[in-house]
């Protein structure tokens, strides 16, 4: 038999018709999240039509993006804006009207969606899952084909719980070795991208692989996965081992007894058969890795923290000179120029990338017993309301307080500007988000993405700092 | 949805490389419920000043942008998020093809399923339609779906790639879930032989 990759495992399990010339493949999806964003339109459509919803048993909503984090008053969260807040109704009508379990704002579950399907145990190896959310890609952490679709395809989902697919190509990444000291699987994947490039992975699925990965927590995996969007893949994944397992085990929606037991023989069959083959290999050293950070305006422009800006006048004359130029005019910066000692405005903590118990107490292991810098904002916004009070069972809301930032609700918060928090123009942040497009924090705001660690090496010096040298 | 043909049309340039979803459509215009009006906002950032006005210096504001049907931009077009708000702001505004030498997977994806003809040209046909537009702004470039070329101003024909499913879905005006709701009877077959992972009730 050929051997197969992960990838070529799941694709062939969820066919429900195969692909041919002239039409995709019909695909079967696992597991559909909802959120209030990218729903609307679709559950319209479905109306209008006059078709049901096939698997609300299939399907899980959340209330995440254009959720406000304010602090809760008497145990309620308040909507303020009137779009969100039609918005956030509209999906409790429609979870309702299509009996689509929801886990809205009152919900002790709520939180980001690529946060509370892995906590939940909904995340499962070598299954199919899909969000009208481009880092759906998160959940490949587990060994599930992840991917993220449009709205025209949520509604397909919705109705017929399959979508229509071409086979993505499949790109290996290999890391091995040793992590050095001070750097995270948030530096990993900054690192990936800024060698492979923004459309570096484009019609791939990228399997990360080697030594280095596999030492990794299931949050770190997460976090990896998440980010391969940022490299343009179609979805990331990790072969599902022992890490995995201990994970998901006793999760509420994990599976139990003799379940457990058939799920686990599954589970053992998916890795990629020896000898498989990729389309790519792309090998990377982890002892060479250094923690990241990006300097312009799209995640593939990243250096490591002690390196300098580069120069676009050596970029050639191509469109990357252009895209470099534009991106240091807008990020306010100079060619070679260190950016350690960089002043910053405001610290955020969170999003699907790095808002995890792991997350918070790598920022918070930074902030005991020190301040956030004067003139700088810190904010610390946990992904679910799960991983809030597991936070503050530890005390870390305790640390962040003590040390002058904002511990806020379960929310998207400000990776996408949308819920209230946000850059104000010529602000500059360093952020524990995946995306440093213009004005993704805010119209005119200056993003530099990082890892937990130097986010609050950063709070604390009122300056990027390099946290493997902070006093 | 509305059926692509051919389209015969002047164009907008957009030079920048990996234009992402959140220039294209702020995030901040993302709390509608709404798949139109969207247009208003299509690069709110880039296109409008801090007053609302349109900046004279930004391509879609220039007068020889009236009329156009055409956005002609840089590599990895519609990179980011998946927001489809994308193709329906950029619909709403009026285009109805974008032209590229690549695009993002889930921007084409998008584009194909709202209507927008997403067209990948090779780096060498486009640099040639960038110098042609140089020198006539207002040239007119001809897309035909049927034959799945694009001709440039000059008269040369350009093939560009579609998925076969799609270019039949967008010349006759379908989209895909009347043939996935056809599949029914497969679903129903391949639900009986598979449990679900999972139970969310």
């Amino acid at each position: 038999m050929t051997p197969k990759t992960l990838v070529d495992k799941i694709w062939d399990a969820h066919l429900v018709r195969p692909e041919t010339e002239s039409t995709p493949a019909v695909l079967y999806v696992d597991l559909h999240l909802v959120h209030e964003v990218t729903s609307p339109q679709a559950f319209a459509e479905l109306r209008n039509r006059g078709v049901r919803v096939r698997r609300p048993d299939l399907t899980l909503a959340t209330m995440d993006h254009s959720t406000p984090t304010t602090p809760r008053s008497a145990g309620r969260l308040q909507v303020l804006d009137v779009q969100a807040s039609a918005q956030l109704k509209q999906l409790e009508t429609n979870c309702d009207e299509f009996g689509i379990k929801l886990f809205g704002l009152d919900d002790t579950r709520q939180g980001i969606v690529h946060v509370i399907g892995p906590e939940q145990g909904l995340t499962q190896p070598g299954m199919t899952i899909v969000c009208g959310d481009s880092h759906t890609s998160t959940h490949g952490a587990f060994g599930a084909l992840a991917f993220g679709i449009g709205t025209s395809e949520v509604g397909y989902v919705l109705a017929t719980q399959t979508l229509l697919q071409r086979k993505p190509r499949n790109m290996e990444l290999r890391i091995d070795g040793v992590l050095p000291r001070g750097v995270t699987a948030k530096d990993i994947i900054l690192a990936v991208i800024a060698k492979i490039g923004i459309g570096g992975a484009t019609g791939n699925v990228l399997e990360y692989s080697g030594s280095a990965i596999r030492s990794l927590g299931m949050e770190e995996r997460m976090t990896i996965c998440n980010m391969s969007i940022e490299a343009g893949a179609r979805a990331g994944l990790i072969a599902p081992d022992e890490t995995t397992f201990e994970y998901i085990a006793g999760r509420p929606f994990a599976p139990a007894g003799a379940d457990w037991d058939a799920a686990l023989a599954r589970w053992h069959q998916l890795a990629s058969d020896e000898g498989a083959s990729y389309d790519r290999s792309v090998q990377l050293e982890a002892a060479s890795l250094a923690p990241m950070i990006t300097f312009g305006t799209n995640p593939s422009m990243a250096i490591p923290i002690d390196g300098h800006v580069p120069n676009p006048s050596e970029a050639g004359s191509g469109p990357e000179r252009v895209d470099l130029d534009k991106a240091l005019r807008y990020m306010a910066l100079e060619p070679g120029q260190s950016l350690l000692g960089h002043a910053v405005d405001v610290v955020f903590v969170g999003s699907c990338t790095n808002s995890r118990i792991s997350d918070l107490r790598e920022a918070a292991a930074v902030m005991r017993g020190r301040r956030v810098a004067a003139g700088v904002r810190m904010l610390v916004v946990p992904g679910s309301r799960n991983v809030k009070r597991e936070a503050e069972a530890e005390g870390l809301d305790r640390i962040f307080l003590e040390a002058g930032a904002e511990w806020r609700e379960a929310g998207c918060s400000m990776c996408i500007a949308m819920n209230g928090d946000q850059l104000a123009p010529g602000q500059s942040a360093v952020s524990t988000s995946n995306r440093n497009f213009e004005g993704r924090q805010g119209k005119g705001g200056r993003t530099f993405l990082a890892s937990p660690l130097t986010a609050a090496a950063t709070a604390v010096a009122g300056a990027i700092a390099d946290v493997r040298t902070l006093s | 949805m509305r059926p692509f043909t051919s389209l015969t049309s002047s164009c907008v340039v957009l030079h920048a490389a990996n234009v992402d979803t959140d220039q294209i459509i702020p995030a901040r215009f993302l709390k509608t419920i709404e798949r139109r009006g969207l247009g208003a906002h299509l690069f709110a950032d880039w296109r409008l000043d801090e007053q609302g006005q349109p900046r004279s210096d930004f391509p879609l504001n220039s007068p020889d942008a009236v009329g156009a049907a055409i956005l002609v931009a840089g590599d990895n077009f519609g990179c980011g998020s998946s927001r489809e708000h994308a193709p329906w702001a950029l619909l709403d505004f009026g285009f109805r093809a974008v032209i590229s030498t690549g695009f993002a997977d889930i921007f084409r994806n998008n584009a194909l399923k709202t209507g927008l003809l997403p067209v990948a040209l090779s780096t060498s046909a486009h640099a040639t339609l960038l110098e042609q537009l140089a020198e006539s702004p207002r040239a007119p470039v001809a897309i035909d779906l049927e034959s799945q070329t694009a001709t440039l101003p000059d008269g040369t024909a350009h093939a560009f790639a579609v998925d076969p499913f799609a270019r039949h879905c967008l010349l006759n005006g379908v989209d895909e879930l009347g043939f996935l709701l056809e599949q029914d009877a497969a679903i129903a077959a391949y639900e009986s032989t598979h449990t679900a992972h999972v139970c969310t009730r």
